[in-house]
Formats: structure tokens, sequence, C-alpha cells
């Protein structure tokens, strides 16, 4: 059964730490994903960012959108940037050096910078228990180089580096779970937002923020650049990704998974990739084979999940 | 009072001394020994410090960037394949005056794979920023590593800065070292005071990006801080002389007073080198060493001063030229030559690699044939010593 709550907006800070001024394409829900995430970690916060689109819009010398502490480092490091910073507070507040409060360390990467290149360096400072908030800004693609595929990037989709062509059908593979591969380390908290949501993604922030340890949030940052969708469209098709069960909205708390929001009866696959210029070219076969799939892991989805 | 310690395990109670708060280091032979017994020291609560068992030493160096950005005093240690790993992150470190200190403990490079040591890791880095220090003994690498913090974190410099120590020649040998108490090292090296750090009280952005209306700027601003410490350094040498008795100078020299003949060279090799000075002097010839200390930046004008009046000299080398006309101190050298206009005949040699002894008697060769060496080919300068080609 679908319970329904009502949540004010005002209950949520009005400090903005990603100020305007941004260079961000027009209709991105990234920077509104990352946002609004911020407003729930709130003014003590370091961010450690990954090189991707939220470094370049944000940080040409002299100027910089954060009125938060923030370190770009390189690409494939943040959340060993993010360690090392972890690292310095605890000694620095253990040797009575810098007054001992509560800081919340949070790296954010892109699906790039996350599931591929920095997948290794999430995996260690998961292991080792790092107190930090690992956010990964998924719009699918390495969009600030010119929309280039990642293993985030869904099956089927046309981007530059994966071109439907006579002898391909657009990316070839199936999309990287990496919410799982983060369940995996045996992390206190792991979930998956979207803005298109943004109550939703407000008390998973929360959690992530008061979590011990290392904690994951997977957040569907819709690109229209990207998706060849239409600049104001980007919210509804955050919501037809999630309605149609393409990106569920879930946490897993200390093991215990639990949807956070159920969208059944699910959307047609077809009706989430309609006016998607990088799903254009799929014939209805393939999203026939997609739509199986979907279903498939969403049934496997609800199984795992708490009822 | 001395005491017979092997040199890894005093590199780390040198890092204990300097009080690093914060070590980030992923294991690779030679350096194990010395993150061993930081682990040792750290577990045992006798050095008050986080350390951090990362995956790489990718993750190695930037977790040290982390670290000194958000202000503690930070430490790493790697060798050859992990400094390669690193080497992304050690120009973003140097660009970004994170005043970080390493321990190199130099190995030869894969491929083929050789756990032993020669300088092709550090030659590889040579240009990514960081101060560069040599070592010819156990006593400088304790001695070095006390200096780096203090180099690294002057106001004037804020760099990063490396300390070589030759792999197993060096790092693995048992020597009399005097560890200086740590009443005497805090007075000489006081807590780190950061000028900007990470912390929400005084939010400060790192790392931005910069358009080419800028990037020549911010680079000019780093190129002239390295150029710029080099008299900061040789004064830090200088107190640390007076702090402890034992006195360094970016170049050191042996035996140049009467020798028209000098080798120059790179870390521990310069030992052998003065055996077989001593030797050579027994049968009545003159030869000089000049050791340079202080490898980034480049010591032109020290080098130049004990240059005077020299005629040959051999440039000693642990590393392939890879490609280039010779090996890169010889480059160096031969390009101070000719600036300054210099009447110096200059040979490249290279030995050593790979773990490959380096005895006194192929210095004395050396010194014997100089004067009718062959180059291996008119396009190359270089000779390789004891090669069988």
């Amino acid at each position: 059964m679908r319970r329904k709550s009502l949540q004010l907006y005002t209950d949520h800070p009005e400090l903005e730490f990603a100020v305007p001024g941004h260079r961000a394409c027009q209709g991105c829900a990234e920077i509104l994903a990352l946002r609004l995430a911020l407003k729930v970690f709130g003014k003590d916060t370091i961010l450690a960012m990954a090189t991707g689109c939220m470094e370049i819009i944000s940080t040409p010398l002299p100027l910089t959108d954060w009125t938060l502490p923030w370190i770009h480092v390189a690409f494939e490091n943040a959340a060993a940037v993010a360690s090392g910073i972890e690292g310095a507070l605890r000694i620095l507040m253990d040797k009575n050096k810098i007054p001992r409060k509560d800081i919340n360390v949070v790296a954010v990467a892109g699906d790039g910078g996350t599931s591929d290149i920095g997948l290794q360096a999430l995996s260690g400072a998961l292991e080792r228990g790092t107190n930090f908030t690992y956010i990964c800004l998924d719009n699918e693609a390495y969009m600030n180089t010119g929309i280039q595929r990642s293993s985030s990037t869904p099956y089927g989709a046309m981007t530059t580096t994966s071109p439907p062509g006579r002898k391909s059908i657009g990316q070839s593979t199936w999309k990287k779970n990496m919410p799982k591969i983060a369940v995996a380390h045996n992390i206190p908290y792991v979930a998956t937002a979207c803005p298109s949501y943004p109550f939703d993604l407000f008390s998973k922030v929360k959690k992530a923020k008061m979590t011990k340890g290392p904690s994951y949030l997977h957040i569907l940052s819709v690109c229209p650049t990207g998706w060849r969708i239409p600049t104001d469209l980007a919210i509804r098709y955050g919501k037809l990704a999630v309605k149609a069960g393409v990106f569920p909205l879930y946490e897993v708390e200390n093991g215990e998974w639990r949807l956070t929001y159920s969208p059944e009866p699910l959307t047609p696959v077809k009706d989430y990739f309609k006016g998607q210029g990088r799903f254009r070219h799929l014939t209805d076969e393939v999203v026939a084979e997609i739509q199986g799939r979907v279903n498939k892991e969403w049934e496997e989805l609800k199984g795992m999940c708490v009822k | 009072m001395k005491k017979g310690i092997e040199v890894s395990i005093a590199a780390s109670v040198a890092a204990k001394l300097a009080r690093v708060e914060v070590i980030a280091a992923y294991p690779i032979t030679p350096q194990t020994h010395i993150v061993e017994h930081l682990s040792d020291l750290v577990a045992n609560g006798e050095l008050d410090a986080v350390y951090i068992n990362v995956e790489s030493e990718h993750s190695a160096m930037s977790a040290c960037c982390g670290a000194s950005a958000g202000g503690a005093r930070t430490f790493t240690s790697t060798s050859a394949q992990g400094l390669e790993l690193m080497h992304e992150i050690l120009f973003i470190a140097s660009g970004m005056r994170l005043p970080i200190v390493m321990a190199t403990v130099n190995r030869a490079l894969s491929s083929p794979l050789s756990i032993w040591g020669d300088h092709s890791d550090v030659m590889a880095a040579r240009d990514t920023g960081w101060i560069m220090l040599f070592c010819e003994n156990g006593q400088e690498v304790v001695d070095s590593i006390i200096m780096a913090f203090r180099i690294a974190e002057d106001r004037r410099i804020l760099l990063p800065v490396m300390v070589n120590l030759d792999g197993f020649s060096l790092s693995h040998v048992i020597e009399p070292i005097e560890f200086p108490s740590q009443e005497e090292v805090d007075k000489f090296l006081p807590a780190y005071s950061p000028l900007y750090t990470l912390h929400p009280d005084k939010p400060v952005t790192m790392g931005a990006y910069a358009m080419p209306e800028l990037y020549t700027e911010a680079k000019y601003a780093q190129e002239m801080a390295i150029v710029n410490s080099r008299p900061v350094i040789a004064q830090v040498m200088e107190e640390f002389g007076k702090s402890f008795g034992r006195s360094y100078k970016p170049v050191e020299t042996y035996n140049i007073d009467k020798a028209d003949f000098v080798f120059i060279a790179l870390g521990a090799v310069s030992e052998n080198i003065k055996t077989a000075i001593d030797a050579l002097k027994e049968e009545g010839k003159e030869a000089g060493l000049i050791s340079l200390r202080l490898y980034r930046p480049f010591p032109a004008e020290e080098l130049i001063a004990v240059l005077a009046n020299k005629k040959k000299a051999a440039v000693i080398e642990r590393v392939m030229p890879g490609g280039a006309m010779n090996s890169p101190l010889y480059n160096e050298v031969a390009s101070l030559v000719h600036a300054n206009n210099m009447n110096l005949s200059v040979q490249n040699y290279v030995l050593g690699l790979g773990g490959r002894d380096a005895h006194p008697e192929e210095f004395m060769e050396i010194f014997r044939s100089v004067d009718t060496k062959q180059p291996l080919r008119k396009d190359m300068n270089f000779t390789v010593i004891g090669v069988r080609a």
C-alpha cells in the first residue's frame, strides 16, 4: 500500500552552498541534485570532488561556486582524497589542534569517475571504513567531455563512443550496478535517489550524513544535453526513469534492502525512451528486450527488499 | 650517541621525530620496511598519527593531498612502479603547493621487472615540481627527512619534498646513525602551521582549473617558488648544521681542490666513488667528486662554483637515457657548461642499473680512460659500464 506524506519545502534549509553563477548547461539536473544534497549536509561539510561536469562548471580560476570548503585533485581519486581529509580532521582533533566537531566529508564524482576510473579508489575507501559520504552523480555517460559511454550508460543508448550503426545497436553492455557493488562492501548505508523526488533525496542524504562510517548515494542526474531531450524536461524524465523501474528508488541500511517508492504498475520503458534522442534509433525488438530485463531486475529487487 | 640501525627503520624513526600526523602508503619493495615500521609505531601509540592503508600508490598520493590540504603534516614513501603509478598526482601535489614529504627508495622500473636499485624511478619523476634531495648514507636520510619538512612547510616555499635513498644498497644496510632528541627536533621543526586548510570555519576552494588566460601565470608562480627555494634550502641546511652539528650543502664535494677531473653523481654511489678517489690518491692521482644533495631545484650556481677551473667531468648515472642523447643529469650539466661558456669536457657513464654493483675499480677505470673514451655511436655520448653487449 502506498503511504502518502506531506512535506513542506520550508522544512529544508534555505541556505545555498552551490550559489548562482555556475556554468552548468540549461536544465541540468546534476547541479540541482548536488545543490539539494548540500542543503542537507549543511555548512560543516568539506567537499572532495572528482574532475567532471560539476567541477568544471563551478571553479574557473579565480572564481568558485562553492561556499563550502572544496577540493579537486584529479578524476579517479575523490574517495582517496576524502580519506586523507577525514584522516587529517581526526588526528588534528585528537591532538586538539582544531576544535572537535562533526564535519561531514563528502566525495562527489560522476558515473565515469565512480563506476569506471574511480572504482578502485572508491572500493578502497569503503573497505577501510572511511567516515564519509560518497555521492555518485550519474548522468549515464562522460558528458563533460562530450557524451562518451561509461559503464553506467544504459544498454542501447547512443553516445559518441557507442554510436548505433550497421554493426551496433549503440551501448552494447548493460548498466553497471554501482549501488550493488557498494552494498557488497558491507557498508552501513547505500541509497539511490533522483532530484525529481526531492523529499526522498533529502531523507536519504540525511541518513547518509548521520551514518558513522561510509555511506554511498547514487543519484540519477538527468542530462538534457547528453540525453538529447528538451531542457525543460529533466525533472519529468527523472520521474519516468523511476516510474518505469529503470532507476528504482531504494536504500540498503545495514544490509536491509527497502524500496522507498514503489511505482507499480511500472510505466512501459518505451514511454521513458520516447523523446530521448539517445534511444531514438532503438527498434521495437530491442526495446522489448530491455523491457524484459527491466521487469526481471525489478522483481529481483522487490524480492530483496523487506515487505 | 650512534646506534647501529637499518636505514629504512631509521627513515621511519626520522618521520616519527618529525611528528608526522597522516601517513598514507602502499607497500612496495624495497620501501616496505619504512611503512612496516611506521605502522608499528602508530599501532603501539609511539607515534600519534593516522595511518591510511590505501589500495594503491595513486590513492596514497591522493590521500596525502587530502590530508595535507586538511592541515596535517603528511608523509609517504614509495619505490619504482609505485612512484610511476602516483605520477599524475605528483604534479598536482606540487601545483597545489602541498608540503608533503615522501621518501622514495629508488628502484629500477619494469620491464624487465627488477626489484633492485637504480634511479630510473626518480628520473622519470624529476620534473614534477617537487623539491628533490638525494642521500649518500643513513645519517643523511634521517637528517634529510627532518630538513625536508622544514623546507616543504616554509611559507616562502610550500612545495612537496622527495627524499631519495637508493634501494637496498642504502635502504637495507645497517649503519651507525645518530638520532637527535625529540626536543631538539621540535625546536628545529615546530608544529606545522598551514596557510590555508580545508575547514568549514573558513571555506576555501582548492584545485580550481585555469583557462589559457591564467594557466601560464599559475605555472610561472609555481616555477618561481621552486627556483627561489634554493637559497632557503641552503639556509635550512646551514641552520640544521648549527642545531645538530652536521652541516649539509646543496652540492657536496670530495677532494676537488687539487683535482682537474671530477665525478658528478647522485646518491649512495658517491660513497663508492670516494673509495675509488682514495685509491687513486694512493697511486698519486687526483680525482674529485661532486655529489648533488639537492637535485631539484637544480643547484646551478653552486655547481658552477665547484666546477670552476675543472677540466674534465664524468657524470655517473643509474638510468638509461631512454632514447635521449644522454642520461638526464648529463644533459643538465652539459646545458650548464654551454650556458656559462665553461671550458669543461663532460662525459656520460651509465652503470648500477637494476641493482648491479658499482665497484670502486670501475670508477678508477673511468678516471683512467676518460681521455680515450669512445662513445657507443657518434650520435650518443654515453657509455654503459660493464655491459655485455
